[in-house]
């Protein structure tokens, strides 16, 4: 982790809201990990205190990149930022996702920008492949379909308005996959909304998967010291206790997250 | 060239018998327990650090969200989520004695008999250079702030502290009250060796859309630049009260900010909420404090303590 002086490179519209911002950061893309974050100062954003954390998307050759929609005040504010300018960063940060016990054939399931840590992922696997479920509300919530197919993916689009792909929730199609593949022993890897990574936590419990969740709090520092991101998490011991989502996570198995209070 | 100093200002302050090799500390709740920041921030470099509140056992705070960004500040409600006294000794104070730094423990408790158990067990601690004592977290409804804005209450709750420890004692006043001298005032009387002033100041976001509370403690403590003068204000109001010395915060971003303090009547001051925005607060203060000082022909920062003029 450190403090790093960053210099966009390019920052292009890949589609509806969102958005590619590729940054030169050679320390913090020389070790980044697939599900780390990186926690931008957003340049001219008057009175603001927070940082705004973004999932790595890609990170290699000295540059890292970050896709994000535009949602409110930082965001917005991002959206101005043009080649040359400097961004103050923090990261690599976060715990990652754990690649050694992928298995054979993992399954992704992505929703909204929550695809971008999955490509990394998917990069960092190669040649393991697998089946990717990403879903949105609509097409234009759909990214990254390109990333997994050249790497050999099955890809599974699903939207809530039915404009691409199947119609309906990610989960349901995830559900399919799994009662056809009955003898299967996927290990499963989400990141996107809460009820999403609920239900695909749920699933992986039920299933007796490990299924492996980046969860999104708010956050302050984004390295450990302020206690405002926390999850309930339950121990091996079965003890329930705060686990802070930014250095103890963002990632952590289904089967340890406590939902409720 | 006869006004300008050559040599370096002396940074050096003393608070309560605790030397600091300068007067910038990090404030409570916003530099965890020490080892969080230290790949980013050079611990030795700080005037002291004040770890976040501790109470006798594991406490939980509250649930989230705990924090939301306003324009010029933030809002928290953590609730003092903290390892106890025995949890906080065994996890950190073996790393924090590491360093040429005082250690300040924050602690709070939910009743008077608890404040005095959690002082009396630090009291032997290797390596706790003081004692911040908490009277004012707006988050939690045990204890904090209802002792922090009764004047007997704050005063007794001190008394009976004091008799409990020999470490330098500094209760954290809070910043609503009508007449923060005599807080101050009180405090002194009562035994306190210094004062910190300020914590949050209660307040509240709502979501229009939902028309909840965005704090799922539904109140929340305000923090960051937009509570600066008002820290200000209180600071210099505390120094025209008492005689110990005052440990100014509230909005600290730059040297400026904390010079403020200074002239008012700190003799020390803390960077908060600035801490999560840029992790090298701390050292641009302390650096922009020594260019003040040679540009103003100040040997030392004792020089400008309280130095305000009408
Ligand atoms: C580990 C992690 C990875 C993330 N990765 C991505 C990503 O790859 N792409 C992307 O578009 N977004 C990502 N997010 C969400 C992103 O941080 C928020 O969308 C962003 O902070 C919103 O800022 P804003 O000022 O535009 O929104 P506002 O709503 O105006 O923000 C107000 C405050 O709330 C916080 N906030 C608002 N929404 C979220 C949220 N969903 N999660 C966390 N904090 C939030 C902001 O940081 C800010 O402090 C990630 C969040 C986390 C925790
Ligand atoms: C996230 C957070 C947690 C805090 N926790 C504590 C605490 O445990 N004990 C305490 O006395 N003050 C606590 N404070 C108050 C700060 O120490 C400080 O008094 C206040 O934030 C004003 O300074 P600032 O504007 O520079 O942040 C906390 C503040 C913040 C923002
Ligand atoms: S954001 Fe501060 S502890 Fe996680």
């Amino acid at each position: 982790m450190q403090i790093e002086q960053a210099k966009v490179k390019s920052h292009t519209l890949v589609g509806g809201d969102y958005r590619e911002l590729v940054l030169s950061a050679p320390h913090t893309a020389g070790a980044a990990r697939p599900g780390q974050f990186v926690h931008l100062r957003v340049p001219r954003l008057d009175g603001s205190v927070l940082r705004r954390p973004f999932s790595i998307y890609r990170a290699r050759d000295g540059q890292l990149s970050i896709l994000y929609k535009t949602v409110g005040r930082g965001t917005e504010a991002m959206e101005a930022m043009a080649v040359g300018d400097r961004v103050d960063l923090i990261g690599p940060l976060g715990n990652g996702f754990p690649v050694e016990a992928a298995g054979n054939s993992p399954l992704l399931v992505a929703g909204g920008y929550g695809v971008a840590p999955l490509s990394f992922l998917a990069e960092e696997l190669a040649p393991t492949r697998g089946t990717v479920f990403i879903g949105g509300g609509a097409a234009r919530d759909i990214l990254c379909v390109g990333d997994f197919e050249s790497m050999g993916w099955e890809v599974r689009i699903t939207t809530e308005d039915g404009s691409l792909g199947e119609q309906g929730l990610v989960t349901a199609a995830v559900d399919g996959w799994l009662a056809a593949h009955p003898d299967a022993t996927p290990v499963l890897y989400a990141c996107g909304p809460e009820g999403l990574l609920r239900a695909v936590g749920e699933r992986g419990v039920a299933a007796s998967h490990t299924a492996w969740l980046s969860l999104d709090k708010h956050m302050g520092c984004g390295i450990g010291a302020c206690l405002a991101c926390v999850q309930k998490i339950r121990g091996e011991d079965g003890s329930v206790a705060w686990k802070r989502v930014c250095c103890d996570g963002p990632v952590f198995e289904a089967a340890e997250v406590e939902w409720d209070g | 060239m006869a006004d300008t100093v050559e040599t370096a200002p002396d940074m050096r302050t003393e608070i309560a018998g605790i030397r600091m090799k300068n007067p910038v500390m990090v404030a409570s709740g916003t530099f965890g327990y020490g080892p969080e920041y230290a790949d980013l921030v050079d611990l030795n470099r700080l005037g002291a650090i004040v770890v976040k509140g501790i109470c006798a056992e594991p406490w939980g705070g509250n649930d989230v969200p705990r924090m939301v960004e306003v324009r010029g500040g933030l809002l928290n409600a953590i609730g003092l989520q903290g390892p106890g006294v025995d949890g906080f000794v065994k996890t950190y104070m073996p790393f924090l004695r590491q360093f040429d730094t005082p250690v300040l423990v924050n602690i709070w408790g939910r009743d008077e008999a608890e404040y005095e158990e959690v002082a009396a067990r630090f009291d032997d601690v290797p390596g706790i250079a003081g004692l911040e004592l908490n009277i004012s977290c707006p988050n939690i409804k045990e204890g904090g702030i209802a002792f922090g804005t009764d004047l007997t209450m704050a005063s007794d709750l001190i008394r009976r502290v004091r008799k409990r420890t020999r470490l330098p004692l500094i209760p954290k006043l809070a910043p609503n009250v009508p007449h923060v001298g005599r807080f101050a005032k009180a405090a002194q009387e009562a035994g306190a060796d210094a004062i910190s002033l300020i914590n949050t100041l209660p307040a509240m976001v709502i979501d229009i859309e939902t028309r909840r509370p965005v704090l799922a403690n539904k109140v929340g403590g305000l923090s960051g630049p937009a509570v600066h003068p008002v820290a200000v204000k209180q600071v210099w109001e505390a120094a025209q009260a008492v005689s110990i010395p005052i440990i100014g915060m509230g909005g600290i971003e730059t040297a400026e900010d904390a010079l403020e303090f200074v002239i008012a009547g700190a003799t020390a001051v803390a960077v908060g909420t600035a801490n999560f925005t840029d992790p090298t607060t701390v050292t641009r203060v302390i650096d922009g404090m020594v260019t003040y000082l040679k540009r103003h022909g100040l040997s030392s920062i004792t020089e400008l303590v309280g130095s305000i003029r009408d």
